[in-house]
């Protein structure tokens, strides 16, 4: 099963991995800190070993997004963030994992999901079962 | 001299899949070193996969194989003495190539290949494992796939499932090449056969058709329940599985409709089904049940039997899925066996009788969440004339399956139930 993972970020700067500009990464102790990065990873390490880590992105800043929607006559493209939020997202993960509480164990063990927030979306199938 | 006949690429595939775990079992078993013995092998297939179809089959294609996956793995251990030199215990046991040869067959061989096959099947389902590891392990080891038509299947990138491959390998590093003994033989038996039945709903649930590269794991679960048969006739379970495949199978150009919407078993054109399927399933199920051990996969098939043999939905021996139901419910408990067996209480006995069955599930934690309480309640409410409380329950299933035809299934119900306004 395909799992959508969202990672949302609010950094002081927009730098990947983005939980390093979080101000609460920020204000953790240096050892602290290595520790969060150390955890961050080996969870890496082990979704890639694991076969389970499909594809991972990461987004350029919001800044630079652009955004289409109606307006008058049509159609209209503005600059900037669907959502004008404080937490932006700031990359995507997909992983192929055995089960929905693996899928959200990954999600948590993000280090943003301990600064702000990681979602976890299951992606749908095209096929069925038997009725 | 006469060129031999070049075999297609495909007929070449086949026979390279069938002789896949006959030339990994004895290497593996000679080697003790399983991990390097299937890349030895997997390179074998691939350098047959490119000659044969050129060249045409050697006289002798499974020796060729064990030849040329035997050389490979001398060559590799021949490396890695000379690069580490840290297999100096092992070289001074005796020279890789003879360790590794293969000798020729005699009967005391054959009965081994039987055995090695079995022994590679249960090493690759083995309980270290997760559930997707042991199926690509199987696939490739047993199933004598490519990594990247696993890949293929599964719809991930070939760099994921080779991970997962080596991974799986890396993990059993150092298990024994034996069968298991004592207290985990069923455990065992059990888990392996739960792999072959994953790989049978992936490729059944998958949607025809959508890409002609992705291999059929329906087709190849099939032919590998198939091996694990003729490789042990007298068990009941192996024989269940195979039959409920074939029946399950005989099904496929029903269930679902040119436009990829599917056909629900009360609705499907039974003239679609396939006999001979549907015959063979029956044979194997009759053959078995009354020599062997009841076990679950025997139960299912039986299930589904009465289903294959029922002129319609209505006319079906609901009586006996039931009873078939209850039997599956000691043996294998579940919730989701309970919520078929709720179907069948309704067709039987009326939807009263099935709702209440339902009842207790919906405090069941193994469910939570799942979109079939919802729907199969749904169904029964409907049955029930509750059409209020069916389009809310189809509505609620439709929230929460992943399945896209389900989805547009569950939608069609709840709005022909909606109140026209």
């Amino acid at each position: 099963m395909k799992y959508l993972i969202l990672v949302y970020s609010n950094p002081e700067s927009w730098e990947h991995p983005m939980f390093v500009r979080d101000p609460g990464f920020l204000g953790l102790t240096e050892a602290e800190r290595a520790d969060v990065v150390q955890e961050a990873e080996a969870l890496h390490a082990e979704i890639v070993a694991s076969g389970e880590l499909v594809e991972g992105v990461a987004l350029a800043d919001p800044v630079t997004a652009r955004t289409a929607r109606p307006g008058a006559g049509g159609v209209t493209v503005t600059d900037g963030p669907y959502l004008e939020t404080k937490e932006q997202l700031a990359g995507y993960f997909v992983i192929d994992c055995d089960t929905p509480a693996r899928a959200a164990e990954i999600a948590a063990r993000f280090p943003d999901a301990r600064l702000t927030a990681v979602e976890v979306r299951p992606i749908m199938t095209s096929g069925g079962e038997d009725m | 001299m006469t060129a031999p006949p070049t075999p297609t690429p495909a007929a070449v595939g086949e026979l390279l899949r069938e002789l896949a775990p006959q030339v990994l079992g004895p290497l593996a078993r000679r080697s003790a070193r399983f991990e390097d013995a299937e890349d030895a092998v997997q390179e074998a297939l691939l350098a047959a996969t490119v000659q044969w179809p050129v060249e045409g089959l050697p006289d002798e294609p499974r020796a060729w194989l064990r030849t040329v996956a035997a050389r490979r793995m001398a060559d590799q251990l021949r490396s890695e003495v000379a690069s580490r030199r840290r297999e100096e215990r092992d070289a001074a046991r005796a020279p890789a190539d003879a360790r590794l040869a293969p000798a020729p067959d005699t009967e005391g061989d054959v009965a081994a290949g039987v055995d090695d096959t079995l022994v590679l099947l249960l090493l690759c389902c083995h309980p270290t494992l997760t559930p997707s590891s042991q199926v690509a392990l199987t696939l490739r080891a047993v199933g004598g796939l490519t990594t990247a038509a696993i890949a293929r299947a599964f719809l991930v990138p070939e760099a994921t499932m080779g991970q997962r491959i080596s991974r799986a390998k890396q993990r059993i590093r150092g298990a024994r090449f034996a069968l298991p003994v004592g207290a985990e033989v069923p455990t065992r038996w059990a888990a392996a056969l739960h792999v072959l039945y994953l790989i049978f709903s992936e490729g059944s649930t998958a949607t025809s058709g959508a890409d002609l590269h992705r291999p059929d794991l329906t087709a190849e679960a099939i032919r590998l329940a198939r091996l694990v048969r003729r490789l042990r006739p007298d068990d009941g379970e192996v024989a269940g599985l195979l039959a409920l495949m074939l029946l399950v199978e005989a099904r496929r150009t029903a269930r679902t409709r040119a436009d990829g919407s599917l056909v629900p078993l009360a609705e499907q054109d039974r003239a679609l089904w396939d006999g001979d399927r549907i015959a063979e399933g029956v044979a194997l199920l009759t053959h078995a049940l009354p020599r062997a051990i009841l076990g679950p996969y025997q139960l299912q098939a039986a299930i589904a039997a009465v289903h294959a043999e029922a002129p319609s939905a209505n006319a079906t021996d609901w009586r006996q899925v039931v009873a078939l139901y209850g039997l599956l419910d000691a043996l294998a408990p579940s919730p989701v066996v309970t919520l078929n067996r709720a179907v069948a209480v309704a067709m039987a006995d009326g939807p009263e009788a099935g709702l209440a069955l339902l009842a207790p599930l919906a405090a069941d934690e193994r469910l939570a969440g799942h979109h079939r309480l919802p729907a199969v309640r749904a169904h029964l409410r409907e049955m029930a004339g509750d059409p209020a409380g069916a389009e809310a329950d189809f509505r609620a299933a439709a929230r929460l399956t992943t399945s896209l035809p389900e989805q547009r299934y569950l939608r069609g119900r709840a709005a022909a139930l909606a109140p026209s306004s």
